[in-house]
C-alpha cells in the first residue's frame, strides 16, 4: 500500500478518506510553538464531490489513492456507455453515465478528455475547455444585432442548450467554454 | 527560465525588516540591556518533545573527530548560562533553526528575539514586551490580559486543567476539528493544542493584542510552576491578530527540577519513537551554579514584520525562504 507522509502533501495529490479517493484542495501546516505540529487539510472527496476537512499529527502517513488523469480520446456512446480510447496503447475505457455527469452534453466524438482513473476504473471526465458545436435549434436571428445584450436559448448539436446573442442563427458553429458553459464566439468556416 | 533565484520578499518589507531590527535595538540600548551573541552551534540541543534539531559534524582541532553540533533552536540556554555568569539583562537577535517546520508562518530558519531581564516576574516581563510591540506596530491601546483557563471557558466554555481527555476530544469532535485524529491519537496537551491553535488562537487579539498566561503545568518547557491546589506554569504569550508571536517564562532556576523535567521529555520522546538528545550538562552546571531570578522572552521577529507589513505568509518577509534558499 503506497503512502504519503503529511510532508508531501501539496495541492492535487489523492488520498484514500473512510474508502474514497479524495484530492487535497488546501494544506495548512499549524504548530504552536512548544506544541504539538499539525497538518489541516481540505479535501474534495472524488466520487461524490463533497469537500471537507481532516487534521492530522505532522509526519503521519495516509494512504495514497491510485488516481490518474489520462488524456483519452472520445470515441462513441451506445446510449448506457461512453467509450474512450487512450490514444498510445489503443486501450478502450467505458464510463457510465453517473461518471460522465455533466460532461456528456458537450461530446460528438474525436474530443480529446481528460479522463481520471481510479485503480484502473474512470471516475470522472473532463471535456476539453473549448468545444465547436453546431446550433440545431434557436429563434430566428436578428440581423445587425450584435450588441450581444439580451441573448437567447440556442439548442447545440449534442443536445446542450446555451445562452448565445440575438444575432445567432441555426446552422452556425459555435465555440463555447465548457467550463462555464457559455458562449465565446462564432466560428468562420 | 526559473525565476527561483528571486527574493519572495518585496524590496519595501527587506527595508521595513532593516527599520523594525534598528528600532529593537534602541529600545534595548535605551533600557541598558546588552546585546550579546551566542553559539547557533551547539555541542547540545533541547529536549522539547515538539522541537526537532538538526544536526551538523565538526571535523577539526579542539574537539573529536565527527563531533556532532547541532543548530539552536533557540539561544536559551547559552544565554541562561551567561545570565549565571553574571551578565545582567540581556537580549540577542538572531538565526533559530527548527527541522520540519514550514508553512505560512513558519520557515525552518527564522529570526528571534530573545531576551532576559533579571530581577523581573513574568508580569513585569508582559509590560515590557507590549511596550517594545506597541512601538514597533504602531499600536496606541493597552495589551488585553487573560489566563489559559479563562481563555479557554470563555470560547469554548471548559476548564482546561480538569477536562478529561473524552471532553476535549468531543470538543473537537463537535467543531468538526478532529477529522482524521482517533481520540487516543493525542495525549491530553495534543487535544489542548489542537484546540487552542484552531478554535481559540485565531480569534485572539482580533482588535487588540492579548497576553494568555498561567499554562497547564504539563506544558511549562523552562518556566518555574507555581504550586497550588492546580499549580501552573508562570509562563505567558501573545497574540495579535490571531498571530502567537512571543512566548515567555518565569524562568526555572532549581537544577533538580531542570534534571526532573529533562527526564520526563527524554520518555515522552523515547515513547513517540523519536530519539532523545543527551542532558545540556553545561546548562545543568549554569542553573546549579546559579541562575538569578529572572524573566524571559522569545519573540518570533518574521511574524513581527509579518504583522507590521499586513502580509499573510511568512514568504512575503523572508528574502529566500527554504523552498529557495
Amino acid at each position: 500500500m503506497a503512502t504519503y507522509s503529511t510532508n508531501e502533501f501539496r495541492g492535487g495529490l489523492k488520498l484514500m478518506i473512510d474508502g474514497d479517493p479524495c484530492s487535497i484542495i488546501e494544506n495548512e501546516f499549524v504548530k504552536p510553538g512548544k506544541g504539538q505540529a499539525f497538518c489541516r487539510v481540505k479535501l474534495r472527496n472524488l466520487k461524490s464531490g463533497k469537500v471537507y476537512e481532516r487534521t492530522y499529527k505532522s509526519g503521519e502517513s495516509v494512504e495514497a489513492a491510485d488516481v490518474m488523469d489520462t488524456e483519452m480520446q472520445f470515441l462513441y456512446s451506445d446510449g448506457e456507455q461512453w467509450h474512450f480510447m487512450e490514444p498510445s496503447s489503443f486501450e478502450q475505457f467505458a464510463v457510465s453515465e453517473a461518471a460522465m455527469a455533466d460532461t456528456a452534453k458537450w461530446l460528438k466524438g474525436q474530443e480529446t478528455c481528460l479522463v481520471t482513473l481510479w485503480n484502473g476504473v474512470p471516475l470522472s471526465v473532463a471535456a476539453p475547455n473549448f468545444v465547436e458545436l453546431t446550433v440545431t435549434d434557436t429563434d430566428p436571428g436578428v440581423r445587425g444585432d450584435t450588441s450581444g445584450g439580451g441573448g437567447k436559448p440556442a439548442t447545440l448539436e449534442t443536445g446542450a442548450v446555451v445562452r448565445v446573442p440575438l444575432f445567432v442563427d441555426i446552422g452556425e458553429l459555435l465555440k463555447i467554454d465548457t467550463r462555464t458553459g457559455e458562449y465565446v464566439s462564432r466560428v468562420k468556416s | 527560465m526559473d525565476d527561483d533565484w528571486r527574493p519572495t520578499a518585496s524590496l519595501e518589507n527587506i527595508r521595513l525588516r532593516a527599520a523594525l531590527l534598528a528600532k529593537s535595538r534602541q529600545f534595548f540600548a535605551a533600557r541598558n540591556v546588552l546585546e550579546v551573541e551566542t553559539p547557533l552551534l551547539s555541542a547540545a540541543t533541547v529536549s522539547d518533545p515538539h522541537l526537532q534539531s538538526f544536526s551538523t559534524c565538526y571535523n577539526g582541532p579542539n574537539l573529536p573527530p565527527d563531533t556532532t553540533l547541532f543548530l539552536q533552536t533557540s539561544p536559551e540556554a547559552a544565554m541562561k548560562r551567561l545570565l549565571a555568569a553574571g551578565s545582567g539583562s540581556i537580549y540577542q537577535l538572531c538565526k533559530a533553526f527548527r527541522d520540519g517546520e514550514s508553512g505560512a508562518r513558519h520557515n525552518p530558519e527564522f529570526t528571534m528575539l530573545e531576551w532576559y531581564r533579571v530581577g523581573f516576574d513574568h508580569f513585569a516581563l508582559m509590560d515590557e514586551v507590549e511596550a517594545l510591540v506597541q512601538l514597533l506596530l504602531g499600536i496606541d491601546r493597552q495589551f488585553e490580559r487573560s489566563s489559559y483557563r479563562a481563555i479557554f471557558e470563555r470560547h469554548l466554555g471548559l476548564d482546561p486543567h480538569h477536562a478529561s481527555l473524552g471532553v476535549l476530544w468531543q470538543c473537537a469532535e463537535a467543531a468538526g476539528i478532529s477529522g482524521g485524529l482517533t481520540k487516543g491519537e493525542l495525549e491530553r496537551d495534543g487535544w489542548l493544542d489542537l484546540l487552542m491553535s484552531q478554535l481559540i488562537e485565531p480569534q485572539l487579539g482580533a482588535c487588540t493584542p492579548v497576553f494568555i498566561y498561567d499554562y497547564p503545568a504539563s506544558q511549562a518547557a523552562l518556566a518555574t510552576i507555581r504550586p497550588g491546589a492546580v499549580p501552573l506554569a508562570e509562563r505567558f504569550e501573545l497574540y495579535v491578530t490571531g498571530v502567537e508571536l512571543a512566548n515567555g517564562y518565569h524562568e526555572l532556576c532549581d537544577a533538580g527540577e531542570l534534571q526532573r523535567r529533562y527526564e520526563r521529555d527524554r520518555l515522552l520522546r523515547l515513547a513517540n519513537g523519536g530519539a532523545a538528545p543527551a542532558c545540556n550538562r553545561r546548562l545543568q552546571a549554569a542553573l546549579g551554579a546559579g541562575l538569578p531570578a529572572s524573566s524571559g522572552v522569545a519573540l518570533g521577529f518574521d511574524r513581527l514584520v509579518m504583522l507590521a507589513a499586513r502580509a499573510d505568509s511568512i514568504d512575503e518577509v523572508v528574502v529566500f525562504p527554504v523552498a529557495r534558499a
